[in-house]
């Protein structure tokens, strides 16, 4: 305390609190802001929002369980992949209301889609935040050390990108065997690298700026320089991949639950329910059309938000 | 070896930068000492080796740069060779810098508060509130306006000026012993400059920091100089105290710069300009690095100077100078 001396005490009585502890807000206000004013960005956060509210909401927007099959449990007699019977629109009110159709287990599809949402959205996120948190890790750590690290770290990354990822996720699963948890680790290997690389070029830009040599001169240690200084000021490109990231290991995963490398029946997922249906696309196309849908607006719905959040990052772009 | 007054020492510094045929040396065998409250301006031109000489006082030099030999003797020890996590306890607490562009010298990334506070945080171990208090009041130190509303600014939306009182702020946050400036006033125009070098003397007296002031603007060293060291192509050709140097200079060079200071209102003919360039620091000449430049040179001693560099002759215990034409009066 003794250092502090006379200089700060001198001068130091009245202040007012509230404004030096209020939290950071303008940053995020101001992005969401340029999100919102831009047609892709507003669509996207729309969609997401929309298909966010399904997830949550699931157990109460859903008329029956996903995994209860209905055979004897309603008065009228179910048909096998029995179509769409909404009575709005003139369906006989004497038969129970299915929105989407029964599917091949006589189960309600429309609950199955419903519930799937919580399944593709836990993938998307689950495998975008291990891939984002290895890839970064590992990219700044190559680009803060350089040299020897930097190389070993990054010819790993190159061998991975060498393969087609998708072949590469299927080699993976193949080996630790066909599931849902295997086919997210699968996949965020697969797409580790880019975050890499991404986060390599932007720390080793970053780690030269000025601040950084003024920080070091006012003595900041090595890992508060990183994780204070060089990785806060990096982070911009890596968070609108990952958005764009959350699309594709959605339809990653559902990729590899169709080909029955992710997701085991009777999971209600997407790509699952797809892929065991994919032979009645003529006699029942709503059980192949409605999954499909649904990854569908799910994948579009993030990459529009990415789209809209790359623009709004991006200061250059500024109106 | 080093008393209660005198804060650091700077024996012999050799400084090399590795290129792809042989090292150059950017900083050959400099010397000086700095006392309390002392101010001391290191000038010269761009590349002269005073901004290398600060960063390895600081032990921030470039990945290419090394220092070749020397001592740098602060509070009994050599900071040449000290640990780094010895050395990030003594940075910004004892020994702080601040440097030219104070723009681009703050986290764009974080509020003005929190890096001020932060620095309290790194070496005081205060907590987070205590720090944002102590920064508030180091703010209201440099004068900043509106200190409230600057605590939650982003540092794009500070002027350059304003900048740079932050830096200073963070830097004398601590009351280290040692302030180096490297240039602190050159990215800023001239009004603010001289509020700035205000405010550094007035925070030198309050916190009896000792500055090494590194500027190639002589008008700076007039108004905050103590001491004066004049370096030429890694070398010092001349120090003094500032009324000395700028009185009566010995060295040629300085002589040369003091005639190349345009003084304001009066009619003069062209400013008088040191004819030829620096030599380049991977061809220096044998002799002395100034001789090709030199208009005081005669036939007398024109070998000498050609072919020995010339040491730096005492005038009087405070003032000395690298020439030949000195060694006569000894």
């Amino acid at each position: 305390m003794s250092k502090l001396g006379k200089v700060s005490d001198t001068l130091s009585q009245s202040l007012d609190e509230d404004i030096l502890l209020q939290e950071p807000m303008s940053m995020w206000k101001r992005t969401l802001k340029r999100l919102w004013s831009r047609r892709s960005g507003k669509i996207g956060l729309l969609l997401i929002g929309f298909i966010f509210l399904i997830a949550f909401a699931a157990p109460v927007i859903a008329p029956y369980d996903p995994h209860e099959v209905l055979i004897g449990k309603e008065e009228v007699k179910l048909k096998k992949r029995e179509s769409p019977c909404i009575h709005l629109l003139g369906c006989d009110t004497a038969k129970p209301q299915h929105l989407m159709g029964i599917d091949g287990n006589y189960r309600d599809q429309f609950s199955r889609i419903i519930y799937g949402s919580r399944i593709s959205l836990s993938i998307g996120f689950s495998t975008v935040s291990f891939a984002v948190i290895g890839g970064v890790l590992l990219g700044a750590l190559a680009a803060y050390f350089g040299g020897w690290t930097d190389n070993i770290i990054m010819r790993m990354m190159d061998v991975i990108l060498g393969f087609p990822s998708l072949l590469l996720a299927i080699a993976i699963v193949a080996v630790l065997g066909p599931g849902i948890r295997n086919a997210l680790f699968a996949i965020a290997i697969v797409t580790l690298p880019a975050y890499a690389r991404l986060t390599r070029a932007s720390v080793i830009t970053v780690k030269e700026l000025d601040f950084v040599k003024a920080s070091i001169a006012l003595g900041a240690s090595p890992t508060r320089l990183l994780l204070f200084r060089i990785l806060p000021n990096s982070l911009t490109p890596v968070v609108v991949l990952a958005t764009l990231g959350i699309a594709t290991a959605i339809l990653d995963a559902a990729g590899l639950s169709f080909l029955g490398l992710g997701a085991q029946p009777p999971m209600p997922e997407w790509g699952t329910m797809l892929g065991s249906e994919r032979n009645q696309v003529f006699s029942a196309p709503h059980l192949v059309f409605f999954p499909g849908i649904a990854i569908m607006i799910t994948v579009l719905a993030f990459n529009l938000f990415g789209d809209g959040l790359r623009d709004a990052l991006d200061p250059r772009l500024n109106n | 070896m080093i008393d209660q007054i005198t804060k650091l020492e700077v024996k012999n510094l050799t400084t090399c930068f590795r290129s792809e045929n042989k090292d150059v040396t950017a900083v050959d065998n400099i010397s000086f000492s700095l006392k309390k409250e002392e101010t001391l301006c290191i000038v010269g031109e761009s590349g002269c080796g005073k901004s290398v000489s600060a960063l390895s006082i600081m032990g921030l030099l470039p990945p290419a740069g090394y220092v070749k030999s020397g001592e740098v003797n602060f509070k009994n020890k050599n900071l040449l060779s000290i640990t780094s996590n010895e050395f990030e306890k003594i940075r910004g607490n004892q020994i702080s810098m601040i440097f030219q562009d104070p723009g681009s010298s703050l986290n764009p990334v974080m509020r003005i508060g929190e890096q001020v506070s932060e620095i309290f945080r790194i070496h005081l171990n205060l907590s987070k509130k205590e720090g944002l208090e102590k920064a508030f009041d180091m703010l209201k130190q440099v004068e900043i306006p509106d200190p409230e509303s600057r605590m939650l600014a982003y540092p794009h939306e500070l002027s350059g000026g304003m900048a740079q009182r932050i830096m200073i702020a963070i830097a004398l946050a601590c009351n280290p012993d040692i302030l180096i400036a490297d240039e602190p006033t050159t990215a800023l125009d001239v009004t603010i400059q001289s509020q700035i070098l205000n405010l550094m003397s007035q925070m030198q007296t309050k916190t009896e920091t000792a500055i090494i002031l590194i500027t190639h603007d002589l008008g700076v060293v007039a108004e905050m100089a103590d001491n004066v060291l004049v370096m030429y192509c890694g070398q010092i050709v001349e120090y003094g105290d500032v009324n000395t140097v700028f009185n009566s200079p010995i060295h040629p060079y300085t002589k040369a710069l003091m005639k190349s200071i345009p003084i304001i209102g009066e009619k003069t003919k062209r400013l008088d300009a040191i004819p030829g360039r620096v030599p380049s620091l991977d061809m220096l000449p044998l002799g002395c690095r100034f001789e090709k430049r030199c208009s005081e040179k005669n036939s007398q001693i024109e070998l000498e100077c050609q072919n020995n560099i010339p040491p730096i002759f005492d005038i009087n215990q405070k003032h000395g100078s690298r020439c030949w034409l000195e060694k006569k009066t000894e």
